[in-house]
């Protein structure tokens, strides 16, 4: 039986999914929740997130909702074949592994998160983007990218000189952050760009990306 | 001497985690003492160990780690049989359960709830004035979160299984922070979030972190 995802394919937590399962070369279908009638609020949706959120994953009998978790799953369901996401042959790689990881949901993601929400969200709210919350995460997510700057000197990858799991965490929200006039915080560091352009150019991405078009064309 | 140090300072939660985690385990090893009044978490021999400058960070031999959640993991899966099982075993599709579930703590309910920890217990401990209006908007938050997890622990004892594991140990240290503050009756008015964390409060290895603000 296929794996089913429910989400979007404009959604960066979707794409993230997506992404891993590209890596994996997991055969999945994706059924598309509408984002824009509220169908991730109601139900049926909520029985299966009841934070309401995108995406969720059904693998016969498994439910699961929460991004990085499903794409631990499939990292760890999935091995043995496709590329080697979580190091799990040697505990030291896989430990570094987890770290970076950690690093992505604990440090980038709530720096850059309200910077892609004000420059894509606010608007479909009326709003114009919140100058001073950008301000102020652009700071922090400047000092995260200092660390990184440093790492990725040293390394080839965030986690060592293999990709894993912890760099592809970065590439759904920093896509749609570089086209914000912010993207000058990583372009202007030299081995995070390089990193950028690395991972963002993977086949498996490449797939997912070409979708992630909201904001454009009425989307 | 024991080959696990852990620095970091006893008042930090994500310090308290990770020794929460290794009495659980009851593996040995030894602390060292963060002075960060001092900044000694932000001079270049502990950011050699954490180039975020954060407590704690970890060694285990020649393996060096840190966030606190990287940390944990690493403990019970490499110390899976000695002490408390905190872990899933078996199948892939059961131990994602557990992994759902510390995603949950990690994305939902640690910001609201280290917000209003932050607001409401190390301010007026640091004698600095609190954010009426960022208590309102995370009491808010966190409340909603808590609804999921009332019906969540109406259908199962611990939050990922029926046995305590990780997921629960990562909520104590933000839990025991609004116990002591006005913030509590947002667990306490919730009866199998109640029930939840009088237990897991009351758990001995936990205790010993406790007292490690004692001494």
């Amino acid at each position: 039986m296929a794996l089913k995802l429910y989400g979007a394919a404009l959604s960066p937590c979707t794409s993230r999914v997506m992404t891993c399962l590209h890596e994996k070369e997991a055969d999945f279908e994706l059924v598309p929740i509408d984002l824009f009638a509220g169908e991730h609020k109601q139900l049926p949706f909520l029985a299966k997130n009841p934070f309401g959120q995108i995406p969720v994953l059904e693998d016969g009998d498994l439910s699961l909702f929460e991004s990085r978790a499903i794409s631990a799953y499939v990292a760890e369901k999935f091995k043995e074949t496709g590329n080697d996401l979580i190091r799990h042959q040697s505990f030291k790689e896989a430990a570094e592994v987890k770290v970076w990881m950690e690093v992505e949901s604990q440090h980038y993601h709530p720096a850059i998160s309200p910077i892609i929400f004000q420059f894509f969200a606010a608007p479909l709210q009326g709003k114009p983007p919140d100058q001073a919350i950008i301000d102020e995460n652009a700071a922090k997510l400047g000092k995260v990218l200092d660390v990184y700057e440093d790492k990725l000197g040293r390394t080839k990858y965030l986690a060592g000189d293999f990709y894993s799991l912890a760099d592809l965490f970065h590439l759904s929200f920093t896509y749609y952050f570089m086209k914000t006039p912010c993207a000058d915080l990583i372009n202007e560091r030299p081995h995070v760009k390089a990193w950028w352009e690395d991972i963002s150019s993977r086949p498996a991405f490449q797939k997912v990306a070409s979708a992630m078009n909201f904001g454009e064309n009425g989307n | 001497m024991a080959a696990i140090k852990v620095h970091g300072s006893p008042l930090s939660t994500a310090t308290q985690r990770v020794l929460a985690c290794l009495y659980e385990k009851g593996v040995d090893f030894q602390f060292v003492s963060i002075n960060m009044a001092a900044g000694e978490h932000k001079s270049d021999n502990f950011l050699a160990l954490n180039p975020f400058g954060q407590v704690p960070a970890f060694e285990d031999g020649d393996l060096k780690l840190f966030e606190s959640r990287a940390i944990t993991h690493y403990v019970a899966h490499e110390y899976a049989d000695k002490g408390t099982q905190l872990l899933i075993p078996g199948s892939n599709k059961e131990a994602a359960v557990l992994t759902l579930w510390q995603e949950v703590e990690a994305q939902q309910f640690n910001s609201p709830s280290s917000t209003l920890a932050w607001e409401l217990f190390y301010k007026p401990f640091f004698g600095t004035a609190t954010d009426a209006a960022k208590v309102e908007e995370n009491e808010t938050k966190l409340g909603k979160v808590l609804d999921v997890y009332e019906t969540r622990l109406s259908q199962s004892r611990y939050l990922a299984s029926d046995y305590f594991t990780l997921a629960d140990l990562y909520h104590l240290p933000n839990i025991q922070c609004l116990l002591a503050t006005s913030a509590k009756k947002l667990l306490e008015s919730r009866p199998h979030v109640n029930a939840w964390v009088k237990e897991i409060t009351a758990r001995p290895a936990w205790s010993k972190v406790l007292a490690m603000q004692k001494q």
